[in-house]
Parts: structure tokens; sequence; C-alpha cells
């Protein structure tokens, strides 16, 4: 590892891995204090699942529509997209002409599977 | 330097051991939380080899959006454990298999291959020098690797359908709001206005609004 | 001795520095963000033809610090129910990965260097990074509960985010061909020039990003609001059906973490908004008067008046159902975003660098 390198973490990084620590200092201080300075007088009402009024009937993480699973899917798949965008867009000035086209082909190719979706009704939420 | 050391063991042990968690964790949604911690490790890691791109893809797509799909499907699970464990006698033996397998691949992949003395110190040497690594890696991707670049957009195309055709159901009797149909409504489409003769009894026909299908 | 004198000033004091640098910008930050919150709800008072808060200090100066001592000094409840480790995990997550953003925001630069804590070369990615984690602290607080309301708001409240997650990465891209460097201070640098100046004026404001790319100035602040879970898009605690969403079981100060964390993201997306779009700390226009004002006070007055486009959307628009939310993300904004993205490459290819 080079010196020059090693300089550039400390510079970029550290600062960040301390503020980072700092604000975790807080977030703690904060979680902890009620624990320590107010009253604790818990009965079982108190610590029962919140509904309206009845007792809950059975456990509440229930099985759930299968959309949000797609919606994720496809969120990935987009999010996949936009990583592929961001180095593009930096070097954007010296890959020219085919560098500039070979992004189109790929965001045309993806733009087939948006058209695909939106076709199928996969973006309409029932 | 000793700090970056101490980082490195630090990431390094973190990971080993939140790897090991997401295997020994009784509770899957605490094997999925011990998992995201191991990516942050292996952030950290990458940050430590200079490749900060690739630590904040990482984090973006690896923490951000597929853990967010594996939390998805492990609530989405309802997990009997006994059955679980009924299942974990039987299915020993290949399970045992296949990890061997792999160990021995892994030995043969490891164990056979030199590296060229001296590679691990340019690791962390820019490619070109004053550029920043996302900028390097632009550089080359949309021209020199361009056909793996597109190879990259096809798999994704396949991934897009079959996502689709694999969980898209479509419920049966669902009213869906139309814009273009609602800001399309004027009043003269919308309303009629009805002449009642006052004394009398002739109402006209109102039409239903909506006719039932005839259920066959 | 020396040796130790060595050590400290190598390693201890610089720590030492960094450290006390960092306590002071996130205690200024909570300062800042606690008389927004008293900003917010004097806006949305007002909005109502009511006084808003006006007991607690002069004019009600003093009220978010009331509120602290009293959530602090509030029973903190832990329902039976629960997954307890995870359950204080949530707020704590929200919170810190909230605040974790602003190591790399910079609120001025001058003959004294760059007012930031890191001048990360990835600086976008970073806080793009840290944004799309918040989801964490719903989803796990939601899911700790054991609690049918909370699970519902964190199921509601996932979807939600990925999906206008997507388009303002693709906002983020457009701003990113136009600078062509992921580092924050050089996007802001790069506003300095642009139309005006094109036109012979000096630096105005507009220079500034959000008069090229309007429609994703536009993009980009709604869907702000979405990511935060601001009204109108706040589904995941909509009290009218949900109660409050994913912090129904949240009492004493992990309510206070999910709180705060909410108003950090949403003072982030404020200078986000400010840094990509409204030219950082650059002052309206670079003549006399305007230049006599520090750059982080034209910073701040910008962070203030994006916040205050946030009070108002809050106080006046109706809150969306989740069939029209999902049908704007992605019917809308991604298509729009990804057209903008193409055009913005296409003119700057063939027109600009041609």
């Amino acid at each position: 590892m080079t010196d020059a390198y090693a300089l550039f973490l400390l510079r970029d990084y550290l600062p960040i891995v301390i503020f980072i620590g700092v604000a975790l200092a807080i977030g703690l201080a904060l979680m902890v204090a009620p624990f320590l300075i107010a009253v604790r007088n818990p009965d079982p009402e108190k610590v029962s699942a919140y509904e309206c009024g009845f007792n809950a009937f059975d456990d509440a993480r229930m099985k759930f529509d299968v959309r949000f699973y797609l919606v994720s899917i496809l969120f990935i798949i987009f999010d996949l997209e936009v990583a592929f965008l961001f180095p593009w867009a930096v070097a954007f000035k010296d890959i020219g002409v085919f560098g500039f086209w070979s992004m189109i082909v790929f965001l045309a190719v993806l733009t087939v599977g948006f058209v695909y979706e939106w076709k199928k009704g996969a973006l309409e939420w029932d | 330097m000793a700090l970056t050391a101490g980082f490195f063991y630090l990431f390094a042990t973190l990971a080993v051991f939140s790897a090991v968690m997401v295997i020994v964790a009784k509770n899957p949604v605490h094997a999925v939380l011990f998992l995201i911690l191991t990516f942050f490790n292996a952030a950290g890691l990458f940050i430590l080899l200079g490749a900060e791109f690739l630590a904040m893809l990482l984090i973006i797509v690896y923490v951000g959006a597929v853990s967010v799909l594996f939390l998805f499907v492990v609530m989405m699970l309802d997990v009997d454990f006994a059955e679980l464990r009924a299942g974990f006698i039987k299915n020993a033996p290949l399970g045992l298999m296949v990890g061997g397998i792999l160990v021995i691949e892994l030995i043969m992949v490891l164990g056979f291959q030199v590296l060229k003395p001296g590679i691990a110190a340019q690791a962390s040497v820019p490619i070109v020098p004053g550029a920043s690594n996302t900028a390097a890696l632009g550089r080359v991707l949309y021209t020199k690797y361009v056909y793996f670049f597109q190879g990259a957009g096809l798999i994704l195309l396949v991934a897009m359908i079959g996502a689709i055709v694999l969980t898209l159901r479509h419920k049966e009797g669902v009213k869906r709001q139309s814009i273009a149909a609602q800001n399309a409504r004027t009043p003269a489409t919308a309303m009629s206005v009805v002449k009642v003769p006052s004394g009398g009894s002739m109402i006209p026909d109102a039409k239903p609004a909506r006719v039932p299908e005839p259920v066959e | 001795m020396q040796a130790a004198a060595q050590i400290f000033s190598d390693y201890i004091l610089p720590l030492l520095i960094l450290a006390g640098l960092s306590a002071v910008l996130l205690g200024l930050l909570l300062v800042i963000i606690a008389f927004l919150l008293l900003f917010d709800r004097k806006v949305w008072a007002a909005v109502q033809l009511r006084r808003g808060p006006n007991v607690v200090g002069p004019f009600g100066l003093l009220q978010s610090f009331a509120d602290l001592l009293k959530f602090v000094l509030k029973e903190p409840l832990i329902p039976a129910g629960a997954d307890k480790a995870v359950f204080l995990l949530a707020p704590l997550a929200t919170a810190l990965f909230a605040l974790s953003a602003w190591a790399v925001i910079p609120v001025n630069e001058g003959w004294y260097g760059k007012w930031v804590m890191s001048d990360l070369n990835v600086g976008m990615l970073y806080v793009l990074a840290v944004s799309s984690l918040g989801v964490y602290g719903i989803i796990m607080g939601g899911w700790a509960s054991n609690s049918k309301y909370p699970f519902m708001g964190a199921l509601r409240s996932a979807a939600q985010m990925v999906s206008y997650e997507v388009s303002i990465g693709f906002v983020i891209i457009c701003v990113l061909l136009c600078v062509g460097s992921l580092n924050l201070t050089d996007v802001v640098n790069a506003q300095k020039s642009g139309l005006g100046t094109k036109a012979g004026l000096p630096s105005t404001l507009l220079d500034w990003y959000w008069l090229p790319l309007f429609p994703m100035f536009v993009v980009f602040f709604i869907s702000a609001l979405a990511e935060t879970n601001r009204p109108p898009f706040d589904l995941p605690e909509a009290e009218s059906e949900l109660v409050a969403g994913f912090m129904v079981e949240y009492s004493s100060t992990p309510y206070l973490l999910f709180m705060l964390g909410e108003y950090v993201a949403i003072v982030t997306m404020c200078a986000m908004t400010t840094i990509l779009f409204l030219g950082g700390w650059l002052p309206p226009a670079n003549v006399a008067p305007f230049t006599w004002i520090p750059g982080v006070i034209w910073f701040l007055i910008k962070v203030t008046f994006v916040f205050f486009m946030f009070a108002m959307v809050k106080a006046i628009v109706p809150r969306y159902r989740y069939d029209q939310l999902m049908r704007l993300g992605w019917k809308v904004f991604l298509p729009l975003s990804l057209a903008m993205v193409v055009l913005t490459a296409a003119f700057l290819q063939f027109v600009r660098y041609a």
C-alpha cells in the first residue's frame, strides 16, 4: 500500500467514520436516557399490541400481497440501470460518440422491458 | 499504516462474525439483518482497497435494494421451524456432498494458482493517474468492454420479464382509476337534466349506471 | 516521554479535533432542525388560521426543546410480543443513517477552504446510498413491533420508498452529466457559469441548474417528498388509516429518534435540492451587496426556502391514495426522468461537445 494512498483514505474516510461515531453516541445517549431517568411501570394492558380496543386475534406478521415482491424486484433492476449510468455520466466527455450510442442501446433494451411491464399491467396497483 | 491495518482487521472480523451469524441465527429476519451487516463490512473492505465506487455501489444495490427483497421474502414466509428441523436429517447427506465438492473446488482454485508477485501492491494504484476510479471505470466499460456491457443489459431484460412471468397475477374484479377518462368528463357526459312533470307519476326509466355481468 | 508526546500529537490530537468538529456540526444541525420543526408547525398553523405553538418562550421559540425534555421524561414501552433488540435498533438506525449523510454535505467554500467534514470524491453516491438505507429503520420497526398497523405501514413504506428512489437516481444522473463529477463541491462550482453567463451577464441565479433542468427540479422535489414520507405521500404513517403506521408501538425517545431521523432526512433532501439545483452557497447575483453576505448564510436561506415549500405542500395538498402513488412513481416520473437523461446526454453530445 502506497503512502499517498493511505493519506487519501485518512483525509476522505476517517472524518466520516468519526462523524458516524459521534452521531451514534448522540443517538445512544438519547435512546438510553429515558430508561435511566423516566418512570417505568409496565402492566399487561400497556405492553400488549395496539388494536382498536380488542385483543389481537392472531399473529400480526401475516402473509401479504406478492405485488410488494414484484415492486422490489423491478426496483433492483432499475437500480442496477442507474448504477450503470453513474460511471457513464462521469466519463461522458472522454468516451465520445461511441460511448453515447453504447448507452443508448443499453437503455433501449431496458425500455423494451419497461414497455412489456407496462403492457402486462405489472405497474398497475390493485 | 497502523490505522488502516486496524480498520482492516475490524471490518474483516466483523464480516466473518456476521457471516457466521447469518447461518447460525434461528430467526430468518435476524439472519437477513446480519447479512446486511456483512455487506457493510465488505463495503468497508472495498474502501480500504481504494475501490470507493464499488463500495458505494455495494451499499446502494445490495443493501438498498437486494436486501429489501430478501427481507420481504423472509417476512412473507410462514416458517415452520419444526418442519425445517425434520428435513435437516433427511437432506444432510446431499448437503454434505454439495459442500464437499465446493470445498474441493475452492482448494483447486486457490491452491494451485500462483498470483503474479507484487500484484497485491498494485491493486490500489489508480489505473489512470489523477482520475477517480469511477471515471476510470467509465472510460473502459462502455467502449472497450461494450459487449459485456450490452450482455449485462440483456440479462437485466431477461430478469425483468422473468420476474413478471413468475409473480404477476391479476386479481379479478378490481376497479381502477382512469385519470384520462375522469378528466375527459364534461357536464354533457356526466349528468342529464330530467324534466319531471309535477303531480304525475311519469318518472322516466333511469338507466342503471352499471349493468352487472350475467353469471354463467 | 518523547514518544508519548509524538503519538499524542500525531494520532490522538487530530482524532480529537475531528470528533470536536463533528460534535459542533451535529449540534448546530440539531439546533437548526429544532427551529425548522417549529417553523413547519407555524407555517401549517398559519395556513389553517391558527397561531401554532406560542407558549414556551417568546413566540413559542423554545417549543422543540420543551418537547425534547418531555420525550426524555416519558415512560419507554416495549410491547410484550416485540423482538426487543430489533425494536430498539430500528429508531437508532433511522437516526444514524439520516445524520451520517451530513458528513459529506458542503455548506460553503472560500479562502479558508471547504466547509465540509469530508470532501468525498463520490459524495453524491454516498448521499444516495445513505438515503436508500432509510427504509430499513421503517421495515425493522414495523416488523419488530409484532402488531398489525406497524406491519402494514412498514410494507407500504418500503414499496413507496424504493419506487421513488429510481427517479431520484435518474435526476442525479442528469445533473451529473452536466457536471462530470460526483463531488458535491464540484457540483456547486459548476453552477457558477451557465445560461446567464452565456448571455453576457455576471454569474447569477440564472446559471443554476433549476432553469435548464427545470422538469428534473420538479421531479426531484416531489420524489424527495415521497422518499422522506412527507405529506402528501405520508402513507406509512397515515393517521386516519393506520393510526401512526410503523411508529404505533413506539413511545418516549425511540419515537423521538424516528421523528428526528425523519426531519434530518427532510433537511438533507432540502440541502441536496439546494446543492443540485439552487447553486448551494452561491449568491443570487455575483455583484456587490449580495457578495458581502457569507456563503453559508445563502446556503441556510436556500435550505429554509426549500423547507418552506415542503411545509406548504404539507399544509395544502391532500394525501395520495396508494395506487395513485405507485402510478405517479412508475408511470410518470420513471419514463419522464429516463427521457430527460437521454435528452440531456444527446444535447451535451451533439450541441455542446460537437
